[in-house]
């Protein structure tokens, strides 16, 4: 009886794909899956499979199939014969993923040659989506958080002058500009902007640290890439005594990344930063985020915004899909679907700018406090729907 | 005036850390290259089994730091007398390119091994309320950290150079290094020697990769790869072999390299690499090495 009856589940499952014309959608992502960044493109994978776990069957029949190739380092050479040989060889539909900004920028030619939509869900540099037509960014440009941690930290902590330290690689840049842009159109004063090595090491900071602390200033930002780095900040701005020399910690989320906050310890408690995501965001929608995480990847596993970048990220490429009702994924359908797309994430509504095909979403200045022992982040200002300022200013590359 | 000394014991005493650690990392790699001119490009590969010892025994376990250093030490120096016997043995007498490929072979292993285990996420220690914080010394305040570590790295090479100085094992070390084949010849056990010296190395490479999670931010399997630039130079610049030499360069790169720094952040990590080619110009053998 049980026998007869999955079979008749078969043939109908079978009918139905069939009568759906079911197939299976490649779709490429390239992250770093070894090296010093590895657990950078693990959390992205997480986040984009999670979304693909949960909402498996609103494809009808189809599927995705997603090729994941590494791009090991942040300069762009591997990531750029990743996606080569992703879109003549595999024959993807669809590229996604990608970390580190020049990994991006190294792939933009060949979205744009190869009439590839090209979901970028991390890289943060702001110019990066003039680069292609082809591309969209789900995730956030370094221009979001940086300004307006720049006009935060000078009108609401009373910095009156500050200094910028950076990775020094192009979102380093992107990130300082914009809170120098930020701070200084806010009557403050940025009087030192120090390069702290490249992003492939996680250097010793102190060297660069005690030469803020020396110059005394009222706020200290800092940018650096999201995972190996962002511990080593906290805990040499507290080994210094910054704190206690009255210089304050700002920065982007990256600095407060939350799979990074725990190994931080008290250091961090009390640093400011401005960001599209963290995971004690009190919403609903997160809340179930945050839990459908920990139950897929372990109550001890926690998501950041590089997991709700790849989260979202696959939305969108959901998006794209039943957009095309069936028919030919092209450049030209996927990014008309996406413009003026709008999406309710974790971290909020999100939309995409149909001008700049660029993520519009809120930023949230928030205060990490020691709630008994676990560090958390509370969230003190949310400024709502926030376009890129660097397009928008038309800053340097940004206004081509 | 005040500022400039202030600026000048800043950089004093901050080198002076990163100098101990360069030190007590690179001293094992010294040694064994200059008593078997075995290359031993692993050596990183040992100071991170070391540091991930040191954490995993603090965090899950609730071992104390410091206790936690010490069964890193003997841990990975039992580690490296099983790799001796059982792998590097085979390679000794062989051509250097060899040498090289194979430990860069197990440096691969290493990384992918530990990625394995424990995962590609930095490994962070978080240190007993006692080393953190500053000390105030009277006319400055330094971080704990700083100051245990220049400490720690004193102790170390006072004992090292009494061990090599005034010990027999020492004795018979030093005669090894300066000409092998006749120390053989007057009944000095070599391979034993190098099975000791390998060990002891090794156990200093985890002593250094514990004690330097906090300061080289963070402890993830790409160390090995990350600093082995570093450990060579120093071994490079202080002459193969030699202690005196090791110390000498980690102390001028260590101080070199944070000065540098601080003063042009700009030129970033470029300072070291200009000392070493200066040096090295000058002193094709290293500062203390013999030609």
């Amino acid at each position: 009886m049980l026998k007869h009856t999955t079979g008749l589940i078969l043939a109908g499952a079978v009918a139905f794909a069939a009568a759906a014309e079911a197939r299976e959608i490649k779709v490429g992502f390239i992250a770093p899956k070894s090296g010093g960044a590895a657990q950078l493109g693990d959390q992205m994978e997480k986040g984009a499979r999670l979304y693909m776990k949960l909402h498996a069957k609103e494809l009808g029949g189809d599927t995705i199939k997603l090729i994941v190739r590494d791009s090991k380092r942040p300069g762009g050479p591997i990531a750029k014969a990743a996606a080569q040989e992703l879109i003549a060889r595999e024959k993807v539909e669809i590229l996604g993923g990608v970390i580190f900004s020049p990994n991006a920028m190294s792939i933009a030619p060949l979205a744009t040659a190869g009439k590839m939509p090209f979901v970028i869900m991390n890289a943060g540099t702001a110019f990066i989506t003039n680069m292609s037509p082809n591309i969209v960014r789900v995730s956030f440009t370094m221009w979001q958080a940086g300004y307006i941690m720049g006009e935060h930290a000078a009108k609401e902590m009373g910095c009156k002058t500050a200094i910028s330290g950076y990775t020094n690689y192009p979102p380093g840049k992107d990130s300082v500009a914009a809170f120098a842009r930020g701070f200084e159109g806010a009557g403050g004063k940025v009087i030192d902007s120090i390069p702290m090595g490249g992003p492939r090491e996680a250097p010793d900071f102190t060297p660069f640290f005690q030469r803020v602390k020396d110059k005394k200033p009222g706020c200290f930002y800092v940018f650096v890439p999201a995972g190996n780095h962002a511990a080593g900040v906290a805990k040499t701005y507290q080994a210094l005594g910054m704190r206690k020399a009255g210089v304050k910690l700002v920065g982007p989320g990256d600095i407060t990344q939350d799979t990074q906050l725990q190994g931080m310890g008290k250091a961090a408690v009390g640093v400011i930063t401005a960001h599209h995501y963290h995971a004690d965001l009190a919403t609903p929608v997160n809340q179930a985020f945050v839990k459908a995480w920990k139950a897929a990847y372990g109550a001890k596993s926690t998501p950041d915004f590089v997991g709700v970048g790849g989260y979202d990220g696959m939305a969108a490429v959901y998006h794209i899909i039943k957009s095309a009702k069936g028919g030919k994924i092209t450049a030209a359908g996927a990014i008309a679907a996406l413009k003026g797309w709008k999406h309710n994430s974790p971290r909020g509504p999100i939309m995409i700018d149909p001008e700049t095909r660029e993520i519009v979403q809120n930023v949230y200045v928030a205060q990490v406090y020691d709630d008994n022992g676990t560090l958390r982040q509370k969230k003190l200002k949310t400024f709502v729907a926030v376009k890129d300022k660097c397009k928008e200013l038309k800053i340097g590359r940004c206004g081509k | 005036m005040a500022a400039a000394f202030d600026i000048a014991t800043t950089i004093l005493v901050f080198g002076l850390a990163y100098a101990m650690l360069l030190f007590i990392i690179s001293v094992g790699l010294s040694i064994t290259m200059g008593l078997m001119g075995f290359v031993n490009l692993a050596h990183g590969a040992f100071a991170m089994v070391g540091g991930y010892i040191t954490v995993k025994l603090v965090a899950p376990m609730g071992v104390p730091y410091l206790l936690a250093l010490v069964i890193a030490f003997f841990l990975v120096a039992a580690l490296g007398v099983v790799m001796d016997r059982l792998l590097y043995r085979h390679v000794y007498g062989r051509p250097e390119l060899d040498q090289v490929l194979f430990t860069i072979g197990i440096v691969f292993a290493s990384v992918a091994g530990v990625s394995f285990v424990w995962g590609p996420d930095p490994q962070n220690i978080l240190l007993p309320e006692i080393l953190l914080g500053d000390i105030d010394l009277g006319f400055k305040n330094i971080p704990i950290y700083r100051a245990f570590m220049i400490v720690a790295g004193g102790v170390i090479v006072a004992a090292l150079f009494f061990g090599l100085e005034r010990t027999k094992i020492g004795a018979q070390v030093r005669a090894a290094v300066d000409n092998r084949r006749m120390a053989e010849s007057c009944g000095i056990p070599t391979g034993r020697l190098f099975t000791i010296i390998f060990a002891l190395g090794s156990g200093m490479a985890a002593l250094g990769g514990g004690l330097g999670i906090q300061i080289l931010g963070g402890l993830k399997p790409v160390f090995a790869f990350e600093y082995l630039v570093i450990f060579l130079i120093v071994v490079a610049v202080g002459g193969l072999g030699n202690i005196r030499g090791t110390f000498v360069a980690a102390l001028l790169l260590g101080i070199i390299d944070f000065a540098g720094k601080y003063f042009l952040p700009e030129g970033g990590g470029f300072f070291i690499y200009g000392v070493t080619f200066i040096v090295l110009l000058w002193r094709p053998h290293g500062l203390f090495g013999k030609a």
